[in-house]
């Protein structure tokens, strides 16, 4: 999945707020082993992007990271021995050796799964709300040249899949028995390199080649509500869970054996942490109605400019001045 | 004139390994705030040109060059492209290529950000070039979701946000659909007339933009060959390069009128002026154009190579047996109410109901979106319908947009059959890499891929038009007898002209006729009026997914209004002349009525333009004598 614009108060801020945010659903993931608190930092995700309208996106990626999360659950078991309480003994395995699945390692390989289930959620969050062009802005200063490259890379994937798609409908149409696999990559790598010779000519003309660095702090953009609001969810999510761990909010120790501290507190935590994130959907003032299909419209044919007069005074023809001497040649390498 | 701000001093360029230079001794000077349109066939060294004047010759491409070249007083040897790039916009042929940001507004920004400009600047240059272009609805689109048309506006703005004293134009519009080409024309001619950008353009069809230039540059063969006002270059054209006339140019050549008009408008100013406008009675002018629009026929028809055997006309049965009911017997492609309705979005074609004959040849037009390019992968079996039917006689061939898709070998030989290079006219080029070609012979080369092995036709190779006769003659005579079985039953065709000059469409066309005459029904969907004129027998138009016309070429190219010829645009439609040679033949014939009846019908003494006599009823011989030959 890859960036997807939108009207919503997420997608309008600037990139550091919208990764701020982003970045504090995963650290709360990741600093917290209780599934009430993951199930909160999962939901909160998924809220998230319906609310800035990704929903389909995320749920999309959901879909194909639950096998990913479901193989994570099957094998902890499997390969862990902690934990005191057995609820199935397989007996001698052959190489394996004495294999006991515990209740404990089956428990914590649902820990990791709703864990793994949250970060994606988060990441996909982030790489579908917050606009990479932005992003990789903010390391221009740092390295004009590899945040270029980066964007460059972002744009080429859609473009060389539909290469990859034109010339997968080209072979179908060629009568006869297809092409080998090796002819095919190839055609597909010569068109890559045809299209990157064309982008360089391109980033050449548009004065890459005499690229500058920006002036210093001559003009700073200014921060929107939106900005004000998501950054402060942003850092009030951070601290929340940074200071719950601290405080030994909402602990579960799952080894030796199951130990949960689940209490009126816990859960009024983990609908903070739900809740926070989803808070600055709140307002939508500055943000336009999304147009029906979720796209803009196109704008209406330019008129027509005037015809030129049609009988321009006759020209004298130009006949370029040759000179007797020869020029001298130059030669470039490269 | 003020100081040049592209100035070419004996300036000779040869790329790296080429056996001889793209541009030899070239010598010209563009002024401030003209607007000068480049000529020539393909390889003439129009693009070598312009990636000279942005520094990507010599300092991207390599090779050596001789002479001198400044460019707003920069000399490129001293400066490269990215130096250069403050005083030059440069926009080439693929807009999907030139975008390089993931946003509108981020690819209006590049190339300011690369200069060092604030922030300020920045923000400032992307809503001038956004306002200026008309694109500032655009600003906060990603640029994976544009057209074509939308994505060469945003490319040319990047081009023009750092306001380019000159902006290099290297065929715009050969991706683009007719409407969009012609709305980046009108953009650069409002860019050259209110801010006195001067515009270096290099195009293919000419009468689109020779009335927004001052000046053309033809070249031929690397070489300056005509420097001249529009109205004096068409006049070298007629003598020097017919390629390059215009069709009204050649129209008013042809009925012996003059000067060479620039435009549409212009030739109905001399047509006016000389009387050619008062029409004959309805049935003399339908059988004037009618008579020597069958001369054309067959005259075109001999220029050909013979074909060999019994190939079905359009009205004889089929050799193929039809996969279809008995009543559709004759056909080669019967479509029954196709519907195509995507799970999401609006619905591409409705109910489409198509018959094509064997041998017959269709053009297939309508504005972008359509549904052309649907229907023609839908016949092919690339998509299934949502409903419908689709039955052929035998194959259904699709060659698509892009040749280069279709070439995965290292030799051209590999590629395709002998016979089926043969009659692309390629047997010569066997062992060259397929990506070696130029761009017409590579649509050959995809051409011939598509068509596969069933090939005996006999003759020579219809697309060797400059070869002598039989020189690259199709082994027919060892091909398989069963070849013929392999020969699809259709052919359709994808916008096959992109990008072509007039030779090559015309070495098309002739192939495309030699096939029909074999028996292959052609479908080909194209925006160029001209070349459907050319070829086709019967134009379908589709307009919201369904044809709103289909009948005889004249019949839907005579009467339409922007899916017409420029002939049928000067004439009015009148007796359905499309071509220059019956268009010329009708005013002719219009001429000689009103000087036999001189009393009854004098001609205008307040006439301003140097019109001549009225000519004779019989075909005048073309090309008359300019009045002023440019070098």
């Amino acid at each position: 999945m890859g960036y997807q614009r939108r009207s919503s108060p997420l997608h309008v801020v600037r990139a550091a707020v919208g990764s701020g945010l982003c970045c504090a659903l995963a650290l709360v993931a990741l600093l917290y082993d209780d599934p009430l608190v993951l199930s909160a930092a999962l939901a909160a995700a998924l809220a998230a992007g319906a609310l800035a309208g990704v929903g389909r996106a995320l749920r999309r990626t959901l879909l194909l990271a639950l096998p990913f999360a479901l193989v994570i659950a099957l094998i902890n078991p499997l390969v862990t021995e902690q934990g005191v309480t057995v609820i199935w003994r397989f007996g001698e395995l052959p190489l394996l050796g004495q294999r006991d699945v515990t209740l404990e390692a089956t428990v914590y390989g649902l820990v990791l799964a709703l864990r793994a289930l949250a970060l994606i959620m988060a990441f996909a969050l982030f790489s579908a709300v917050v606009d990479p062009d932005r992003l990789l802005r903010l390391f221009r200063r740092v390295s004009f040249r590899s945040a270029l490259t980066a964007t460059l890379a972002t744009r080429m994937v859609p473009v060389l899949q539909r290469d990859g798609q034109r010339i997968a409908d080209a072979q179908r149409c060629r009568p006869g028995p297809p092409p080998s696999r090796l002819a095919l990559v190839r055609a597909v790598t010569s068109g890559a390199l045809d299209r990157a010779t064309d982008v360089a000519a391109a980033l050449e003309v548009r004065g890459y080649g005499a690229a500058r660095r920006p002036p210093r702090g001559d003009w700073r953009e200014p921060w929107s509500r939106h900005d004000r609001a998501f950054c402060a969810a942003a850092v009030v999510l951070a601290l929340l869970a940074v200071g719950g761990r601290i405080a030994g909010v909402a602990g579960f120790e799952v080894y030796p054996s199951l130990a949960t501290s689940w209490s009126a507190a816990t859960v009024l935590f983990c609908l903070v942490l739900a809740v926070v994130p989803l808070l600055p959907f709140l307002d939508r003032r500055g943000i336009a109605d999304p147009p029906p299909g979720g796209r803009t419209p196109r704008a209406p044919a330019r008129d027509a400019v005037a015809l030129r007069d049609l009988a321009p005074a006759a020209r004298e023809l130009r006949t370029p001045a040759r000179d007797a001497s020869a020029p001298p040649v130059w030669e470039a390498a490269r | 004139m003020s100081e040049p701000v592209l100035r070419f001093d004996r300036f000779t360029y040869r790329y790296p390994g080429a056996p001889g230079p793209a541009l030899t001794e070239l010598s010209l000077e563009v002024g401030e705030g003209e607007f000068v349109l480049l000529a020539g066939r393909s390889g003439g060294g129009k693009s070598t040109l312009l990636r000279a004047g942005c520094g990507l010759v010599p300092h991207f491409h390599g090779g050596a060059v001789a002479g001198e070249l400044t460019v707003a007083g920069l000399d490129v040897r001293d400066h490269g492209p990215g130096e250069l790039a403050a005083v030059v916009g440069t926009l080439f042929q693929d807009p999907e290529t030139q975008v390089v940001m993931g946003t509108v507004r981020s690819e209006l920004a590049f190339p300011l950000e690369n200069r060092g400009e604030s922030r300020a600047a920045v923000a400032r240059g992307v809503e001038e070039a956004a306002l200026a272009l008309g694109i500032a609805h655009l600003l906060e689109r990603p640029t994976h979701e544009l057209s074509g048309g939308e994505l060469q506006r945003v490319a040319l703005g990047a081009a023009l946000a750092g306001r380019p004293r000159l902006v290099l134009l290297d065929e715009p519009t050969s991706q683009l659909d007719p409407v969009a080409g012609d709305e980046l024309i009108g953009l650069l001619r409002r860019l050259n007339e209110e801010w006195g950008t001067t515009v270096v353009l290099a195009e293919h069809r000419l009468e689109r933009c020779l009335t927004a230039a001052d000046r053309v540059l033809a070249l031929a063969g690397g070489i300056l060959a005509c420097d001249a006002e529009p109205g004096a270059f068409l006049a070298w054209a007629a003598e020097s390069a017919p390629a390059l006339q215009t069709p009204g140019a050649s129209l008013l050549a042809r009925a012996g009128l003059r000067p060479p008009p620039v435009g549409v408008k212009a030739a109905r100013a001399t047509l006016r002026s000389a009387g050619a406008l008062d029409p004959l009675p309805e049935a003399e002018e339908a059988a004037i154009v009618e008579r020597h629009r069958t001369e054309t026929s067959r005259e075109d028809k001999v220029t050909l190579p013979p074909t060999r055997g019994a190939a079905p006309r359009p009205d004889s049965p089929p050799k193929h047996r039809f996969r279809g009911s008995r009543a559709d017997a004759n056909a080669a492609l019967r479509v029954r109410d196709l519907w195509v309705e995507p799970p999401a979005g609006p619905t591409i074609l409705r109910a489409v109901e198509l018959t094509l004959r064997p041998g017959e040849r269709v053009a297939l037009m309508g504005r972008n979106g359509a549904g052309k390019s649907t229907l023609l992968r839908h016949l092919a079996g690339l998509q299934q319908p949502t409903r419908g039917s689709i039955d052929a006689a035998g194959r259904v061939a699709l060659l698509l947009q892009n040749p280069n898709d279709y070439l995965v070998h290292e030799q051209v030989r590999d590629e395709a059959p002998r016979a089926a290079l043969a009659l692309a006219g390629l047997a010569d080029h066997a062992d060259r890499h397929p990506r070696d070609l130029s761009g017409g012979e590579r649509q050959r080369l995809a051409l011939a891929i598509v068509l596969g092995g069933g090939l005996d036709l006999g003759g020579p190779a219809a697309g060797a038009t400059s070869a002598p006769a039989g020189a690259a003659a199709a082994p027919a005579a060892s091909a398989p007898a069963s070849a013929r079985g392999d020969l699809p039953a259709v052919l359709c065709l994808d916008e096959p002209t992109r990008g072509m000059d007039r030779t090559h469409k015309a070495e098309l066309a002739r192939l495309l006729d030699r096939l029909a005459a074999a028996g292959t029904a052609l479908l080909v969907a194209t925006h160029d009026p001209e070349f459907a004129a050319s070829f086709a027998q019967r134009v379908v138009l589709l307009g919201d997914g369904r044809p709103i016309a289909d009948g005889p070429v004249a019949e839907v190219l005579a009467g339409g209004w922007y899916f017409a010829t420029e002939t049928a645009r000067i004439l009015g439609g009148a007796a359905g002349a499309l071509d220059p040679v019956s268009g010329a033949a009708l005013i002719r014939a219009r001429l000689a009525a009103r000087a036999a009846a001189p009393a009854r019908s004098p001609m205008p003494a307040r006439s301003p333009a140097p019109a001549r006599a009225p000519a004779p009823a019989a075909p005048a011989p073309p090309a008359p004598t300019p009045t002023e030959a440019p070098r």
